[in-house]
C-alpha cells in the first residue's frame, strides 16, 4: 500500500563525515561528560521496530550534522530514535533498557494509555534507573501520527525521541506514498548550559534584536517596548545561533530526499519533536492538503503554509508535480531552517527559498488586543460560537487613542488576574486585553500572501459525542523573560506537585488558557484529547493534544477527563518546562483494581 | 537632603513590586483551604465507594438542563468556575504511589523538584577589566560580580578596585551580599563590604540591583561604614546595539556622602559622577574588548579637598578593556 524512504542514501553520508572534518576548526572544548567515555557516532535517521514486542536501547553517543558534533543520547543507536510502527487495536510491550548513568523515560505523546506507562518520571513512574529495564503494556486504542521522547530532565534535547505511527484498523485509501517527515535540532551544546544560559545570559542566543541598523519599529514604538522592559524580537529562545534544524535528523545540507512518482499522493507525516522550535512548513509552488492534527482526522484543507508548534504533528497529503520540491521547515524567528527535497528524480535537490525576514512582536502580542486589524480585529463574530466577544470590540478602539507612554503602567495590572494565581517575581505583565486568537496563523505569517492554516480551519472528521462542558477554568501561563522564569498561575511545577489540577472522572470542562506572556507557548496534556473551541460547532471542535496559546492571547479548549489516573500538564518548549511551566492533572476517582483494565 | 532624593529613585523602582506582591498575597481565598482539607480525610481511606455519602463542601450549578441551549452561542462566561466535585479529591495524594510504592514515587518527585523550576545556577562576570589612560596617570581598574543561586534567592560577590599601572593599588573592596527577588525587575541586596585599600574598613550594605524601565541595568548600594558613616553609589548603563555585536553602553556612576569624611578627602553631598561611554564588540556573547571615554569629576566640597591637594579635580580618560563572562 505505501513505501517508505527514509532518504539514508550514499549523498547523506558523505555530507556526514564532512560535517565531523569541519568541527576541529569549531574549536569547541570536549565537555567534561564526555571525557574518557569512548562513544561511537550515532547514526544519522531512524530505523524502524514493530509488532507486539519491541525492545529499545537509551546510550550515549556522538552526533554531527552540518559541522556541529557533540553529545547525544540515541536510542537503538540512531537520532531521532526509531520509528515505532503500530497497528490500532493491537497490544504492546515495549522494553526500554537504560544504558546512561542517569535516569530515563520514555513518554509516548499523544497515546492513550492506562496512566502508569505514560511515562513522567515522579508523576506516572519513578523512572527507569541506570542498568535497569522497564516494560511498557498497553493495548492501541488509536491511530495516526504521534512521536515519543524522554521525559527526564533535558535528554529530549540531545537526541532521545522519535516517530510514532499507527496504521487505523481499516485500510486508509486516501495516499499512495507514506514518508514521515520529524523536525528536531542538534546543538553541540549541553543542555544544561543553555539552561543556565538562559539564566544568565540577556538574550544569549537571538541574534536578530532590532539595533540602531535593523528594525524599521518607529523610536517611539521602541521607547515603549524599552519602557515594558520586553524585547519585540523575543520570538525564540534558542536559535539557529547554536542549532541546526534537522528532518529525520539530517540536516539542511545533507541532501535528504522524499521519492515521489508524478501523479501520487503522498502522505507527509510532519512531527514536531523540536526541543524548542516552532517551524514554518512549506513546499513552495506544491500545495497541501491537511488531512489530520495531533493525529486525529480533520476535514481536508488545503493551505501553502502552516505553522506547527513544538509537539504538534500535522498529517499532509501533496500531489507533487514532476521535478524536485524543497521541503522547508523554517524556524518560526527565521534563524535557520530544516530541508528536503521532494523529489521525482534520486539525486536532484530542490533550491530552497531564502530565510525571510525576523519576526517583530506587536500589540496583539502584548495582550492589548488588535491594532491593525491583522489578526482578531478581522474576527468573523459569526464564527467564534466559544469566545467572549465582549471584550472584542474594545481591542482596537481603546487601543487606538492610548497614550505609549500609559503603556507601561498598564502592562502588570495584576488586579486582572484571579485571586488563585500568585503574584510574585515570577511574573512579569498581565496581559490588558487577551483574546482568543484561534484565526492566527502565527507568528510572522499573518502578512504572507498565500494560504495559511489557522486553528479556525480545523474541523474534526469524525463528530464528537454532543456534551456540554459542566464547568470552566481559567489558566494563567505566566512568566519573566528577565529571570527567565515560568509557570502556571505564577506557581512552578516544584511548588505544586502535591497541589495539582483536579477533574472528575467523565467530567467535562472547559478549559480557558490566558497567555501573560509575550511568548507563543505549546501546551499539552497528556493521556488526553481536548477539543479545542475554534468555532467549528461543538460536535466537530478538533481534538488535539496540544494547543499553541499565541502571545498575550487566550486559547479555550474543552476537556472530557475520562482517563483516570495522575497526567502531566506543561508547556513543551523544553526549558519552560524545565524553569517550572508544568502541572500535573489529576482525573478521579481511580477505577476499583478488579475493574482495571 | 541631596542624598536622599537621589537614592530615592532606585529604591522606589524596586520597592513599587515588593508592595504589590504583599497585596497580592491575600488572594490565596479561602475556599482553596477547604479544598485542601478534603483530599486528606478522603487519603485516609481505601474504599472509593465511600465519597457518595461524603457531603459536599459545595454545590454545583445545576447544568441539567443545559442541552437545550444553542451551544454555538455557549460563552465561557455562562458556566460555573467553582471547585472540582468532590470525587476529585478521592483516593491517595499521588496517584503512582499505589503502583510503584509511596518510596519510589517521593524520590522521582524529589528530582522533579529539582529540574522543573529549582534549579541553582551561578555566573561569574568581569563587568569591566580596563586600562585607563589620562593626563598624568594611567590607571587600571576591575569591576566584578558574581551570584550562584536560585530564581528568589543568591548570593552575590561584588569586588572592584583601581590602581596605578604599575604603581599602588589605590582602591579595592569586596561585597558579600544577600540577593532577594523583590520584584519582576529587581533584587534587595543586603550584606557587607571589605575595603581593602586605601585602608581596611569594613560596612554594612543594603542596595537595589536590576532592571529599570528604559532598559537600564541599575545597581544602587547605601553603605554604613564601622565608623558610623554613611555613603551611597548609584550605576547605571544601557547597551545599545548598533549591530548584533557592536554594542554601545553609555555609563554613569554617581557617588554620595552623607557627611564629610576628611581622611578619605570626601565632602558632603554629591562627591563624584562619572559618566562614560563604551563601545564593545562581543567576539562571542561571553568575550567582548571595548575602546571608551569616560569624564570623572570630584563634586562640591570633595572637590575643594582634592584641589587643596594639589590634584585634578576632573577629567577624561581614554579606555580599554575587556568585558568578559563564565
Amino acid at each position: 500500500m505505501f513505501s517508505k524512504q527514509m532518504g539514508l542514501g550514499p549523498v547523506s553520508r558523505r555530507n556526514f563525515m564532512l560535517g565531523t572534518a569541519g568541527v576541529a576548526a569549531s574549536g569547541l572544548a570536549m565537555p567534561a561528560w564526555a571525557r574518557g567515555e569512548s562513544l561511537t557516532h550515532a547514526a544519522q535517521g531512524p530505523g524502524e521496530v514493530s509488532g507486539e514486542r519491541i525492545a529499545l536501547t537509551v546510550d550515549n553517543h556522538h552526533f554531527g550534522v552540518g559541522g556541529r558534533k557533540g553529545h547525544a543520547i540515541a536510542v537503538n543507536g540512531t537520532v531521532p530514535g526509531p520509528l515505532v510502527r503500530l497497528r490500532e487495536g493491537q497490544n504492546v510491550r515495549i522494553d526500554v533498557t537504560n544504558n546512561l548513568a542517569e535516569d530515563t523515560s520514555i513518554h509516548w505523546h499523544g497515546l492513550l494509555l492506562p496512566f502508569q506507562f505514560d511515562g513522567v518520571p515522579g508523576v506516572s513512574f519513578p523512572g527507569i534507573k541506570p542498568g535497569e529495564t522497564f516494560t511498557y503494556e498497553f493495548p492501541i486504542r488509536q491511530s495516526g501520527t504521534y512521536w515519543w521522547h524522554s521525559h527526564s530532565g533535558l535528554q529530549e534535547q540531545i537526541g532521545h525521541y522519535g516517530p510514532l505511527v499507527i496504521e487505523s484498523a481499516e485500510p486508509d485509501p486516501r495516499y499512495d506514498r507514506d514518508y514521515v517527515v520529524l523536525l528536531s535540532e542538534f546543538t553541540p551544546r549541553h543542555p544544561h548550559e543553555i539552561a543556565r544560559l538562559l539564566k544568565v545570559g540577556e538574550h544569549y542566543f537571538n541574534y536578530q534584536m532590532q539595533s540602531a541598523t535593523e528594525g524599521d519599529m518607529p523610536a517611539d514604538e521602541r521607547l515603549m517596548w524599552g519602557g515594558m522592559r520586553m524585547n519585540p524580537r523575543d520570538i525564540s529562545d534558542v536559535t539557529g545561533a547554536t542549532y541546526t534544524f534537522l528532518l529525520n535528523g539530517h540536516g539542511p545540507m545533507d541532501g535528504l530526499e522524499y521519492l515521489f512518482t508524478p501523479g501520487e499522493r503522498v502522505r507527509l507525516r510532519i512531527i514536531n519533536g523540536s526541543a524548542m522550535t516552532f517551524f514554518n512548513i512549506r513546499i513552495p509552488g506544491v500545495p497541501m492538503t491537511v488531512i489530520a492534527a495531533d493525529g486525529m482526522d480533520v476535514s481536508p484543507v488545503e493551505v501553502d503554509e502552516f505553522q506547527i508548534g513544538t509537539a504538534e504533528t500535522y498529517d499532509v497529503i501533496v500531489t507533487p508535480p514532476a521535478g524536485s520540491h524543497a521541503l522547508v521547515a523554517e524556524a518560526m524567528d527565521r534563524s535557520g531552517m530544516g530541508l528536503a527535497s521532494l523529489t521525482s528524480h534520486r539525486g536532484h535537490r530542490a533550491t530552497p527559498p531564502p530565510l525571510r525576514e525576523p519576526v517583530t512582536l506587536t500589540m496583539a502580542d502584548m495582550g492589548m488586543g488588535s491594532m491593525d486589524g491583522a489578526s482578531g480585529g478581522a474576527m468573523s463574530h459569526d464564527a467564534h460560537g466559544g469566545m467572549d466577544h465582549s471584550g472584542m470590540n474594545h481591542g482596537g478602539d481603546a487601543m487606538a487613542g492610548m497614550d505609549h507612554r500609559s503603556m507601561d503602567h498598564s502592562m502588570r495590572d495584576t488586579s486582572k488576574l484571579p485571586p488563585d494565581v500568585k503574584v510574585g517575581p515570577g511574573l512579569d505583565m498581565v496581559s490588558p486585553m487577551p483574546m482568543d486568537r484561534m484565526d492566527y496563523p502565527g507568528l510572522g505569517l499573518d502578512t504572507v500572501p498565500h494560504r495559511v492554516l489557522r486553528y479556525t480551519d480545523l474541523k474534526a472528521a469524525r463528530m464528537n459525542p454532543h456534551r456540554m462542558p459542566t464547568r470552566s477554568m481559567e489558566i494563567h501561563l505566566t512568566g519573566n523573560m528577565e529571570r527567565y522564569m515560568w509557570s502556571f498561575d505564577g506557581r512552578k511545577f516544584s511548588a505544586v506537585t502535591d497541589d495539582p489540577i483536579r477533574f472528575a472522572y467523565d467530567e467535562r470542562v472547559r478549559v480557558k488558557l490566558v497567555n501573560d506572556t509575550m511568548m507563543a507557548h505549546p501546551i499539552h496534556l497528556h493521556g488526553h484529547f481536548f477539543e479545542l473551541v475554534n468555532g467549528a460547532g461543538m460536535m466537530n471542535q478538533p481534538l488535539k493534544h496540544t494547543v499553541i496559546v499565541q502571545p498575550g492571547s487566550t486559547a479555550t479548549f474543552d476537556v472530557t477527563a475520562n482517563e483516570p489516573g495522575d497526567w502531566a500538564f506543561h508547556c513543551h518548549l523544553l526549558y519552560h518546562m524545565h524553569a517550572g511551566m508544568m502541572q500535573t492533572v489529576t482525573v478521579r476517582p481511580f477505577p476499583a483494581p478488579e475493574d482495571a483494565a | 537632603m541631596r542624598l536622599r532624593t537621589v537614592l530615592a529613585a532606585p529604591l522606589l523602582l524596586g520597592a513599587a513590586p515588593a508592595a504589590a506582591q504583599d497585596h497580592s498575597g491575600h488572594g490565596d481565598h479561602s475556599a482553596n483551604d477547604q479544598e485542601e482539607a478534603q483530599p486528606q480525610a478522603d487519603s485516609e481511606t481505601e474504599d472509593h465507594s465511600r465519597h457518595q455519602q461524603a457531603p459536599a463542601p459545595f454545590k454545583l450549578a445545576d447544568m441539567t438542563g443545559a442541552p437545550a441551549m444553542d451551544h454555538s452561542m455557549h460563552q465561557v462566561g455562562d458556566l460555573p468556575s467553582g471547585p472540582p466535585p468532590p470525587e476529585a479529591f478521592e483516593g491517595p495524594q499521588h496517584a503512582a504511589d499505589e503502583i510503584y510504592g509511596e518510596a519510589a514515587m517521593a524520590e522521582a518527585r524529589a528530582t522533579n523538584h529539582a529540574t522543573h523550576g529549582d534549579m541553582k545556577t551561578g555566573t561569574l562576570m568581569v563587568e569591566r577589566l580596563e586600562a585607563r589612560l589620562g593626563e598624568g596617570e594611567d590607571g587600571w581598574l576591575w569591576d566584578v560580580q558574581g551570584w550562584y543561586g536560585g530564581d528568589i534567592d543568591k548570593f552575590v560577590v561584588k569586588s572592584e578596585g583601581e590602581g596605578e599601572i604599575g604603581g599602588d593599588l589605590e582602591d579595592a573592596e569586596v561585597q558579600a551580599l544577600w540577593g532577594h527577588a523583590i520584584g519582576p525587575f529587581f533584587d534587595l541586596q543586603a550584606g557587607v563590604r571589605l575595603d581593602l585599600e586605601p585602608e581596611t574598613r569594613s560596612h554594612l550594605v543594603l542596595g537595589v540591583q536590576g532592571l529599570a524601565p528604559y532598559m537600564w541595568h541599575v545597581d544602587g548600594a547605601l553603605f554604613l561604614s564601622d565608623r558610623g558613616d554613611i555613603t551611597a553609589r548609584i550605576e547605571g548603563e544601557y547597551d545599545q546595539k548598533i549591530t548584533q555585536r557592536l554594542i554601545l553602553q553609555p555609563r554613569v556612576e554617581l557617588e554620595l556622602a552623607a557627611q564629610e569624611i576628611p581622611e578619605r578627602g570626601i565632602g558632603a553631598g554629591l562627591t563624584k559622577i562619572e559618566p562614560g561611554l563604551r563601545l564593545r564588540c562581543e567576539i562571542a556573547r561571553e568575550f567582548a574588548p571595548y575602546v571608551g571615554v569616560e569624564y570623572e569629576a570630584k563634586l562640591g566640597e570633595t572637590a575643594d579637598l582634592a584641589r587643596e591637594e594639589g590634584e585634578d579635580a576632573a577629567g577624561f580618560k581614554l579606555l580599554a578593556g575587556i568585558r568578559a563572562w563564565f
